[in-house]
């Protein structure tokens, strides 16, 4: 077994073992965090599908992030006041079951990515991170200004939605359900990036001339692993919906996206395990460092600087003794 | 009468981007390297214009401190981290200067607390002014747009005649070719960075003294920067001026105009919190509908 497999195995089980280990001891509040990490987890795979195997940095994945968060929050909000959400051009109503939720916020975050990412692929390099920021920004400026569900005070849903056979309530099963997304997840993508789809995706990211060609066009696979990403970052945000029973336009904020990117440079670019190993490290690191001092942030920032300075690799990277040889 | 004061204030506004935007522009252009901790030059001036027009009782003396402060907290953002990422990708540039907007935003917060700061204007840049056609408008919203339009000018005239300027166009065409040529290229490189701090800066400074100082008062502007860049083209000063004044127009009159429309149709209440993030959208479109149409802005050569 290589170097890189065990630290991948590693990582999972630190988050699970962890998760388990709180359970028997009771300590709940670290299940709940262990929880949040999951989450984090699954936000950055998402977006590690399109920036670390597909090179497309997007600095918009709070958008998803958030849209996932609100289509969760307006149909528990809507199925809790027993009212419709519309009714033209046929009645449809609120929902409080996680699989009937799930496949409404991978659609919607679907939709959404397709026509953010069919506009800002038309650009590349510079200017697309600054477009998808700026479309991320201005979902978050109608969240805000958008009245009938909270506006910038957010959205509230007191019960948390419900999933069959198991009631969601208990900390250790909520960590299951996410941690069970985010294993397929991972699944996913790793079966995905060694087909030929995922491939070519990784073909025009390291030579788009060659990948040209050799007679592949780049923009319908960026475009398709542009709207997978924003699928599997919306999904992380419906859960993070359902953890904090709440959605606020904070979801959508650019430091959102910050943060997802955070994860996955802290972890590793383009590792399959990258963002695992950072979104538990960047929780970890809120949790104690913010028990020190109000300001941990300064301390994350020089941590996340000497990380791109002179450990581009990640955690990841540097634990398998690899540098970055899988992203550009 | 209205309009035209709304189309005052959309200058005024958009000259304030393109202080931000003039910047940003240039260290794209000339470095390739996109920075987004230019919001917290902006931040810093704002601060340092705050500190010392309390200290000495002259807010003149703050604009001088809010262009030195910001310029050197420039130059040692270049020489300690920035030219650490001239040859890395993008992801990298990114995140180290996100950890940067970290490191300073709560840095400053740790030193000045989170409660904003007011500065009071010098009586001679608090009254107002009657404008040919009768129009009263405040002094210092009118010396803002003077100024913007007089620093546009002199940084045109700085591109275009002085040795600086071409050297610096020099660099954005081929950096080792004026390496061979014996220009110092990262003493260059820190000087077109510390210039564009300074602005950064001093458009905090003019910012802090009609609204408030406070942490995070970089990041709002930052962002809408980015979209007056990309509008105009990365690299274009011509470009970030024509993109921040539609942009600074189309912010002001959207928020002026929409609220009013919307009344129309609904009550007033929800039609000043719809038109005001409409309003807020419109900048937004805007870009898209740009970038649809000429997908490396308006001046744009490459991408």
């Amino acid at each position: 077994m290589s170097r890189l497999a065990l630290v991948n195995i590693a990582v999972l089980g630190l988050l699970i073992g962890g998760a388990l280990v709180a359970h028997l001891t009771g300590h709940a509040f670290l299940v709940t965090l262990a929880t949040k990490a999951a989450i984090f987890a699954l936000a950055g795979v998402g977006l590690n599908f399109a920036l670390g195997y597909g090179g497309l940095v997007s600095f918009g994945h709070a958008a998803f992030f958030g849209i996932g968060g609100y289509v969760t929050g307006i149909l528990a909000s809507h199925a809790m006041s027993g009212t419709p959400l519309t009714t033209l051009p046929y009645t449809m109503n609120g929902t409080n079951e996680m699989l009937a939720i799930w496949p409404m916020v991978l659609l919607v975050s679907g939709l959404a990515a397709l026509a953010i990412g069919a506009l800002s692929l038309r650009t590349s390099g510079v200017y697309f991170i600054m477009v998808t920021l700026a479309f991320a920004q201005m979902i978050y400026w109608f969240a805000i200004g958008w009245p009938a569900y909270g506006g910038e005070d957010g959205l509230s849903f007191y019960v948390r939605n419900t999933f069959p056979g198991v009631p969601t309530m208990r900390p250790l099963n909520y960590f299951l359900i996410c941690t069970a997304l985010l294993l397929l997840a991972l699944g996913f993508t790793a079966v995905v990036m060694r087909a030929r789809f995922g491939l070519a995706l990784q073909a025009a990211r390291r030579n788009t001339q060659r990948t040209v060609a050799v007679g592949i066009r780049p923009f319908g696979i960026r475009l398709t692993a542009f709207v997978i990403s924003a699928m599997i970052t919306g999904l992380a945000g419906s859960l993070y919906a359902d953890l904090n029973r709440f959605v606020s336009p904070a979801m959508l904020n650019w430091h959102m996206s910050g943060e997802i990117m955070v994860f996955i440079i802290l972890g590793g670019v383009g590792r399959l395990m990258g963002p695992v190993a950072g979104a538990v490290v960047f929780v970890t690191m809120e949790h104690l460092l913010g028990g020190i001092t109000e300001y941990w942030q300064v301390l994350l920032g020089l941590v996340l600087l000497a990380i791109v300075l002179w450990a581009p690799g990640g955690i990841v990277g540097m634990l398998s003794g690899r540098g970055r040889d899988n992203a550009h | 009468m209205l309009i035209f004061e709304q189309l005052l204030n959309g200058l005024q506004y958009g000259m304030t981007l393109f202080l931000m935007a003039a910047g940003l522009t240039l260290v794209f252009g000339v470095m390739g390297l996109i920075n987004l901790a230019h919001g917290s030059l902006y931040m810093i001036g704002a601060f340092a214009c705050a500190v010392v027009a309390a200290a000495t009782g002259s807010f003149w003396l703050g604009v001088a401190a809010s262009l030195a402060a910001a310029a050197a907290a420039g130059a040692l953002m270049e020489l300690l981290v920035i030219r650490r990422l001239y040859r890395r990708d993008h992801l990298d540039q990114v995140l180290a200067t996100f950890a940067l907007i970290l490191i300073f935003s709560e840095g400053t917060r740790w030193l000045f607390g989170s409660f904003p700061l007011y500065l009071t204007l010098p009586p001679s840049l608090s009254g107002t002014v009657t404008l040919p056609g009768g129009l009263v408008y405040p002094v210092f919203r009118f010396a803002v747009i003077v100024l913007g339009l007089a620093i546009a000018g002199g940084l045109f005239w700085l591109m275009r005649g002085t040795r600086l300027g071409i050297r610096i166009r020099a660099g954005e065409a081929d950096r080792e070719m004026i390496g061979a040529l014996g220009v110092d290229i990262s003493k260059l490189y820190t000087v077109v960075f510390a210039l564009g701090a300074a602005l950064a800066g001093l458009a905090g400074a003019l910012v802090g003294a009609v609204q408030s100082v406070q942490v995070g008062m970089g990041e709002p502007v930052l962002i809408l920067a980015f979209v007056v860049v990309v509008i105009g083209g990365i690299g274009s000063i011509g470009g970030a001026l024509v993109s921040a004044i539609l942009v600074g127009m189309t912010d002001s009159l959207g928020k002026a105009l929409l609220p009013g429309m919307l009344a129309q149709v609904m009550p007033q209440a929800a039609a000043n919190t719809l038109g005001a993030s409409l309003a807020s959208m419109s900048v937004y479109i805007l870009m898209a509908v740009v970038l649809v149409w000429r997908p490396t802005g308006l001046f744009g050569a490459r991408a």
